[in-house]
């Protein structure tokens, strides 16, 4: 009880404050670029559209930043055993990312929202600079110390505690770079999609038809490469999956024997951690083996050897993750990254025959697919993590031994319930708010301004 | 090896800077519905620290990061023994961040009477929780040999501890009235001034009785160290100087008093870092608490590269938005033709003094005016 009630308090923030941070990443490069275009070329539309999404991203990052505090305390407060036994490794990224990333992010944004009228132009425009900076370098460290949690590296074993004695593996374990190429990806992919769907919406209403074009218009050029290269990134995790964590790509595969070449199940009818043998509907010959191993005949070793090895190797147990949160994780985040590809695909045509501004089919659809990319992430991060079970760390701690132990059930019914009913209730807030302000009237130009001189500060 | 009491020195350093800047922005929080009476008035108090507050959160993000990495035992047993104490700390900072950005949103004097109440409220039980923590960590609590938490929640609420909570967030208050009588014009700067003198008497003392009860608690003999020497003469100080006209001094004061109270918490602490109450051998210690060397190698180099830069550019920021927030910047447009022919002759070639929204529009007519 305790262990599932941590487990789902850590899913539950996390969760909830990734919904968050992948649209900071990628709205604050997309507003950088903006505010770059406006300095480069002046005009009042790229200054009115940096403004417009400046505001959507600091009314995002508030709640981004609360979340993460959250999590910041979480490890010590649920999981107070693995802390000690690994903090001395994972820490350090912590630690590092405080130091180098969040102080970075928070000063600027605060020096960019209310010095419009105080800094030169050109200091104005570095500062969104240094947030997006800030906010992929927050990314950087914790997805080091994520990656080593699902390979660990860097480290060696003394009196059975691991003790880091390489700080650079961490940041050269090939988990972390591809792991971390993905999440700035799918930032991207976030970003460009929520400013796709509001100037979507804008454009349906009745908004200023030139600016809001050009908008929608940077939205799909950022998001269409974004998502294709995800999608091949998503496939090298599928790979390196399979050499560091096999059981987790059998898992996601269902694959309970060991196959040779292997098919990809399009889909399938039960299965589940007790039915080993699922009706598959439609399955793509060689693609699995493709998918996992980078060749046309490679070869997949199954749930059922790896637990026999896993047991012989680690002690009695069971080592199976939670099969069915693994196939449809993984089939949920290829299938959607598709309907997304293919959408900005007909943006893209749209927008090279001059017509994007005026789809009404399309911009009803862009409208709506801003959900997608927040299924994706969450689906794919379930896959990451449900996928490491039972580890908390891979082959160096079980879950159920990471728990503090003297955390009792109620102290962790009173915080779940607390954090629930809070993150409930401010993301209803947030979502209502967003959504009033991306519904507002684009702000008129501010005055025009003679060359050099500041801009006034925000209103919003 | 000498990385220990020096990661002990940074995490003493990082929760300072937290509370002396923190402090006064918690301060403001408490503070700015009663110094600002009407909606302009308000707004100018919340902008004093508008563009300030979250990078000084982050100065409390970095403390447990780093209690983190360079003390694992440390922050695996302080923060699963303080348990719903941390979870009430959260709540009240989520809060708080959210505050500040839901309340501009609407209109409604509803909305905004609720998120001033709220950050109000919030604000002030920030350093209170974080305070009995603090004092738990000197005052000890139950914890068995091997370092595991065996008491329950009313053994953190021990008188002590409490005491801490009151006399940091009363700190935190008068901190908040000289920042805002030193940030401000007008009425706001007046009320500010006034209830910085009124606090004063009382958080004086409140420090006084803080600095011997911690030094009883800490059982350090007789006489006090210097730091709490330092700290007894400088709360004395700032209670003299809060009834000073001169705004910079009485800031400065409550600056130093406020650094220099979590300064003697910690060097009451050291080296142990979380007394044990149910046998002192069992306290946790700094040494015993700390990563093994290498760790602790890579933080240092990463504290002593990052370190100069963070305090560099928040210090920069400071400087920008140096100037005083009045509450005429917020005032509906009948108010504005006299105001701002006076902020375009106080400022050439700037926009008005430190506002953000109404202060976007005076710039605006300012610079028509102007041309
Ligand atoms: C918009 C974003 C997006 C898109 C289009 C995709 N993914 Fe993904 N994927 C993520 C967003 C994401 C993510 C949320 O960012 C994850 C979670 C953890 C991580 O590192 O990235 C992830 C993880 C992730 C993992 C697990 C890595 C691990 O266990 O460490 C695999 C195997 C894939 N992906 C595979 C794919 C494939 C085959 C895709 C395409 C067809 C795909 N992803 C599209
Ligand atoms: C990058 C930093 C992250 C770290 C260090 C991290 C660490 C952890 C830890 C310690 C647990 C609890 C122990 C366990 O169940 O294994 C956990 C569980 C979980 N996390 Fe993460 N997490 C991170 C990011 C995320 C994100 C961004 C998401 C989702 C969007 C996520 C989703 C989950 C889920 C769903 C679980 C529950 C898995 C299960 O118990 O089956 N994690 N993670
Ligand atoms: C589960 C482990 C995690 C922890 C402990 C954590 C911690 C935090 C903290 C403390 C903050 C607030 C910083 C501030 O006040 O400015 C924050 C914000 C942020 N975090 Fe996380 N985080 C986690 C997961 C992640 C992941 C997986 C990512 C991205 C890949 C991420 C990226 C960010 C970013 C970009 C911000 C900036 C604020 C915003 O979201 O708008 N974090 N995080």
């Amino acid at each position: 009880m305790r262990e599932d009630l941590a487990r789902w308090q850590f899913a539950f923030t996390s969760v909830n404050h990734f919904l968050f941070v992948p649209v900071t990443i990628g709205l604050a490069f997309l507003t950088a670029l903006l505010q770059t275009a406006w300095h480069r070329r002046g005009g009042s539309e790229y200054l009115r559209l940096t403004r417009f999404f400046g505001t959507l991203l600091v009314i995002n990052v508030a709640i981004g930043v609360v979340t993460g505090l959250v999590q910041e305390f979480e490890f010590g407060m649920n999981w107070s055993a693995y802390s000690k036994l690994v903090g001395n490794i994972f820490g350090a990224p912590l630690a590092m990312e405080g130091l180098a990333a969040f102080f970075l992010e928070s000063t600027f944004l605060g020096l960019w929202l209310f010095g419009w009228d105080k800094l030169s132009r050109r200091v104005h425009l570095a500062t969104i600079w240094l947030v997006a900076l800030g906010s992929v370098l927050s990314a950087a460290f914790i997805m080091a110390a994520n990656s080593w949690m699902q390979h660990p590296v860097g480290y060696l074993m003394v009196h059975g505690k691991p003790q880091l004695t390489d700080i650079w593996a961490l940041f050269t374990n090939p988990v972390f770079i591809w792991s971390y190429a993905k999440v700035v990806l799918a930032a991207l992919v976030t970003g460009a999609a929520v400013m796709l769907a509001v100037s979507a919406w804008q454009l349906r209403r009745g908004g200023d038809r030139a600016v809001f074009t050009r908008s929608a218009r940077l939205g799909l050029i950022v998001l269409v490469p974004a998502i294709l290269l995800a999608m091949l990134v998503g496939d090298e995790l599928g790979v390196i999956e399979a050499r560091y964590q096999p059981m987790k790509i059998a898992a996601a595969e269902a694959q309970w024997k060991t196959c040779q070449p292997c098919a990809f199940s399009l889909i399938q009818i039960g299965g589940g951690n007790n039915d080993h043998a699922p009706t598959q509907i439609l399955a793509i010959p060689h693609l699995l083996s493709l998918l996992a191993t980078n060749h046309w005949n490679g070869k997949v070793v199954g749930m059922t050897p790896l637990q026999a090895q896993y047991a012989a190797k680690y002690g009695p147990g069971n080592y199976v993750p939670n099969v069915f949160v693994q196939y449809w994780g993984m089939r949920a985040m290829a299938y959607l990254a598709v309907i997304v590809f293919l959408v900005g695909v007909w943006g893209l045509w749209l927008s090279r025959r001059k017509k994007l501004g005026t789809a009404r089919r399309f911009l009803w659809t862009a409208q709506w697919l801003v959900i997608l990319p927040f299924l994706i992430n969450t689906a794919g991060w379930l896959l990451t993590e449900s996928g490491r079970q039972p580890w908390i760390v891979q082959g160096i701690m079980l879950t159920k031994h990471g728990l503090s132990p003297t955390v009792s059930t109620p102290m962790l019914w009173t915080s779940v319930i607390a954090f629930v009913l809070l993150y409930g209730t401010l993301g209803t807030v947030d979502l209502l708010l967003m959504l009033r302000y991306s519904r507002k009237e684009l702000a008129p130009a501010p005055a025009q301004d003679a060359a050099g001189e500041p801009v006034p500060a925000m209103e919003y | 090896m000498a990385f220990v009491p020096l990661w002990f020195i940074l995490i003493a350093v990082l929760w300072t800077g937290f509370f002396v800047l923190e402090g006064f922005d918690l301060g403001v929080g408490m503070l700015h519905g009663f110094v600002g009476k009407d909606e302009a008035e308000r707004r100018a108090a919340m902008s004093t620290i508008g563009p300030l507050w979250d990078g000084n959160e982050v100065w409390l993000i970095v403390a447990v990061g780093a209690t983190f990495a360079a003390f694992p035992d440390w922050y695996a047993t302080m923060f699963s023994s303080f348990y719903l104490l941390v979870v009430i700390a959260l709540v009240a900072l989520i809060l708080r961040g959210v505050s500040f950005e839901y309340r501009e949103k609407r209109q409604s004097p509803r909305w905004r009477r609720t998120w001033t109440w709220l950050l109000a409220i919030a604000s002030l039980l920030v350093p209170l929780v974080i305070g009995i923590w603090l004092g738990d960590l000197l005052a000890g609590v139950p914890i068995d040999a091997s370092h595991t938490f065996t008491g329950n929640f009313g053994d953190l609420l021990q008188p002590y501890a409490i005491f801490t909570g009151v006399a940091l967030a009363g700190l935190c208050l008068l901190h908040g009235g000289t920042f805002l009588a030193l940030k401000t014009e007008g009425m706001v700067r007046l009320r500010s001034a006034r209830l910085a003198r009124l606090a004063a008497p009382v958080s004086v003392l409140l420090v006084l009785a803080f600095i011997c009860w911690t030094h009883v608690i800490a059982d350090r003999g007789a006489l006090l160290n210097p730091v709490e020497f330092l700290v007894f003469i400088g709360a004395l100080a700032a209670g003299l100087l809060a009834f000073d006209r001169h705004e910079g001094w009485a800031f400065t004061a409550t600056t130093v008093v406020m650094g220099l109270a979590i300064v003697t918490i910690f060097v009451d602490l050291y080296p142990r870092v979380m007394v044990s109450s149910t046998n002192l051998a069992y306290s946790l210690t700094a040494r015993g608490a700390a990563a093994p060397p290498y760790s602790l190698k890579v933080t240092t180099v990463a504290a002593l590269v990052l370190l100069p830069f963070v305090l560099a550019y928040q210090a920069w920021t400071y400087y920008v938005f140096r100037r005083r927030i009045s509450d005429r910047d917020f005032r509906p447009p009948p108010a504005r033709p006299r105001s701002y022919t006076a902020v375009g002759a106080a400022a050439p070639g700037q926009g008005p003094a430190g506002s953000h929204r109404r202060g976007g529009r005076l710039a605006r007519a300012w610079r028509t005016g102007r041309s």
